[in-house]
């Protein structure tokens, strides 16, 4: 019976975490402040969800682990800041119609550009690696010194500025606690990705050859689909993300410097060794933890904060050695 | 069980890195060979491989030898200094990397932690060798704890998973140094005067030799140079030792290497304990260099970076390839700027082109050599130079 018990309690332990966390920050921070950190944390697991669910994916399908993912980050950030100049009008109109509309087109452009890149990242450089994992990782981490100089030497090494529109400058107040108004945009948009995501991986056919791919990629070619071509797909889906997640994330910080990718490849990396490796939801709940925890931590122990989310995966790695929601291991 | 290694090493010329491999298996069997010589006895009968490589590095090592009188000037021998102390810190990343198959990213965390353990004493007021020394000893038993500890909880799994996590490591001990400011000195790191014998002023000898004072620096640089030499020739006889040879075997198939009733976390762990420890003793002495440590000076991820470059363009899994990369990268580092300067300047008709060879831009070209590399020439540049394949 309680060995039942335990079993059970395994298996949903990983679920109740990031509840457990909000719920015990209530009391240590009190409702005012934990109202607005606890906004401000979902905020920024979304943005992080849309940078690592990419890269978790890709490395579910083919096992890449790539390490240029955050130079896709900084591409879609600096082609924001192309695309929002020349739409500074739309940007300061008070309007909220005209506001959302300049986002969404740096978005759209966003994506387009670093999926677009992608593609030629894939084709030039991913390609020659499959199945060499020491190679992989020397090559991505080359690829990510060069597209980095690039983005440096096309935009300059200055960090440019990226006003928010201004309909989404100001604060919403909720009682006593204050959320700004970009805070809510970026989590509705956070979370349209994340539901979208997750629609296209359980309701679509390609979703479910993803899916079986990630479980076991010789069955799936097996079955007669070409993996290659699925993969590139993924591989363009997955870089387009992490380009949006830049412009979000660069918009959020109202400007975008060259060490926008770096301070987030790490952060990612902990959601996914978190996550699990290649676990879409590991990678959500992941994501949401670790942008909890950066916040709460951050109100209660700023000298912790930077610190913190390491700390958090060395916990969670020493309960769950493979991540919270470890997939089929295959080589 | 030698034999059995051996052919191991053999049979895995499909692997990854056969290419850059087979180039030093071959000959290594440190129970076949045993010539009589003393020059064949301080290389561990691991010669460089080839008459123009051989040459190449018995000229680099007499310029480096002679480097105060052939390049007098403060620069340059600053540039010497940073050369030797690379060519142990890639040279014990090459164990793990080139050697063994492990990536690690935190290894310029123990090249830190060693720089920091003599600044720490110096700047706390510790005075002369002693200090020097207990620094140096403290560093590094704290590096080979860390590794010890890694090691064990991580290199059970797989390659990627464990270069993930010495990458949230090295950041986290990044974020330390800035942030316990009583020990470290936070961002602005620690400034100390080094032993009498090491500072500018001091001269051992009245009158210059060969047009050259023999100043503090230039003892200071030769004590960088003996120490440099005497660790890698240790490092030489550990690669081409019996437990060099199960190292390299695990790179080309852990499976059988465990199979055959070797403990293979044990090995990969101690390798990391060696090169934390190496590492460690290199940051010692980039600490007694400068005359400073910070976090920007041996913990940043660049140095990182720069790490991956010599290594890859010397040529992994040769150890000569550490020298040979160190030299290379380090010069551009300091001399491709003012190449890409004049160049910037000749083309400041087209914004583009003048922006990509900005002098600020050289690790953008050593970034695409990098990528060269890997693609076409794996074994790289020693690796190529010996040739056997």
């Amino acid at each position: 019976m309680s060995r039942q018990w335990i079993g059970q309690l395994n298996r949903w332990a990983p679920y109740a975490l990031t509840p457990l966390v909000v719920v015990a920050a209530l009391p240590a921070i009190g409702p005012g402040p934990w109202v607005t950190l606890t906004v401000a944390g979902l905020t920024m697991g979304v943005m992080l969800f849309m940078v690592a669910s990419g890269l978790t994916l890709i490395f579910g399908l083919m096992d890449v682990l790539n390490f240029a993912h955050a130079a896709f980050v900084a591409v879609g950030a600096y082609i924001a800041v192309t695309v929002l100049q020349p739409l500074a009008g739309w940007t300061n109109e008070l309007s909220m119609t005209l506001n959302l509309a300049a986002l969404l087109v740096a978005l759209v452009a966003a994506a387009a550009a670093s999926g677009a890149l992608g593609f030629v990242f894939e084709r030039v450089v991913i390609r020659q690696v499959y199945g060499a994992p020491l190679r992989q990782i020397l090559i991505t981490i080359g690829a990510l010194t060069v597209i980095e100089q690039l983005v440096i030497a096309i935009w300059g090494p200055q960090a440019l500025p990226l006003p928010k529109p201004v309909m989404l400058r100001g604060s919403v107040f909720i009682g006593s606690s204050s959320i700004e108004t970009y805070r809510l945009f970026a989590l509705c948009v956070g979370l349209a990705v994340a539901l979208a995501m997750h629609l296209f991986l359980t309701r679509t056919r390609l979703g479910l050859v993803v899916r079986a791919g990630v479980e076991d990629r010789e069955m799936i070619q097996a079955l007669g689909y070409h993996i290659r071509r699925v993969f590139i797909g993924v591989f363009m889906a997955g870089t387009a993300l992490a380009g949006m997640g830049g412009m979000m994330w660069a918009q959020y910080q109202a400007v975008v410097g060259s060490q926008i990718g770096d301070s987030m490849t790490i952060l990612v990396f902990i959601i996914l060794i978190i996550g699990g490796l290649g676990s879409v939801g590991g990678c959500f709940i992941g994501a949401i933890l670790v942008g909890l925890t950066s916040n709460y931590v951050g109100f209660l122990a700023p000298k912790l904060a930077l610190g913190s989310n390491i700390l958090l995966m060395a916990l969670i790695l020493l309960w769950q050695p493979r991540g919270l929601f470890p997939i089929t291991e295959h080589h | 069980m030698a034999a059995q290694i051996n052919e191991t090493l053999e049979t895995a010329a499909g692997g990854e890195l056969a290419g850059a491999a087979l180039g030093t298996t071959v000959s290594a069997s440190p129970t076949t060979r045993r010539s009589g010589s003393w020059l064949s006895w301080i290389v561990s009968d691991d010669p460089p491989g080839r008459a123009l490589l051989n040459v190449t590095l018995l000229v680099l090592l007499a310029v480096l030898l002679f480097a105060p009188f052939l390049f007098p000037g403060t620069k340059a021998l600053g540039v010497a200094s940073r050369i030797c102390i690379f060519v142990i810190l890639v040279a014990s990343y090459d164990l793990m990397l080139g050697f063994t198959g492990i990536v690690s990213f935190a290894h310029t965390m123990f090249f830190g932690i060693g720089a920091y353990g003599v600044a720490i004493m110096l700047a706390k007021g510790w005075v002369g060798w002693s200090a020097v020394l207990l620094g140096a000893v403290a560093g590094a038993v704290v590096s080979m704890l860390i590794a010890a500890v890694i090691g064990l909880l991580s290199l059970r799994l797989r390659t990627i998973f464990f270069s993930m996590i010495t990458l949230a490591v090295a950041s986290f001990a990044q974020i330390v140094a800035e942030q316990w400011r009583n020990l470290t000195g936070g961002e602005d790191g620690l400034t100390f005067s080094v032993p009498a014998i090491l500072k500018p002023g001091f001269r051992l000898f009245p009158d210059p030799v060969m047009g050259v004072m023999i100043n503090g620096r230039v003892i200071t640089y030769y004590i960088t140079f003996g120490v440099s030499l005497v660790l890698f020739l240790i490092m030489l006889r550990i690669v081409n030792s019996p437990f060099g040879l199960v190292l390299r075997a695990i790179r080309e198939n852990e499976f059988r290497v465990e199979a055959m009733g070797y403990r293979v976390v044990a090995y990969r762990t101690w390798v990391c304990i060696i090169s934390a420890v190496m590492a460690s003793l290199a940051g010692g002495l980039m600490a007694l260099v400068l005359g400073y440590n910070g976090p920007d000076a041996t913990l940043s991820f660049s140095l990182m970076i720069d790490i991956l470059l010599m290594i890859v363009i010397g040529g992994m899994g040769t150890l000569y390839g550490a020298i040979v990369g160190s030299i290379i990268v380090v010069l551009a580092e300091y001399y491709l700027q003012n190449a890409l300067n004049a160049m910037s300047g000749a083309t400041s008709g087209m914004p583009l082109m003048s922006a990509l060879l900005h002098p600020d831009r050289w690790l953008l070209w050593l970034g695409i050599l990098f990528v060269l590399i890997v693609t076409f020439l794996p074994q790289g540049v020693v690796g190529r130079l010996r040739g056997r394949r």
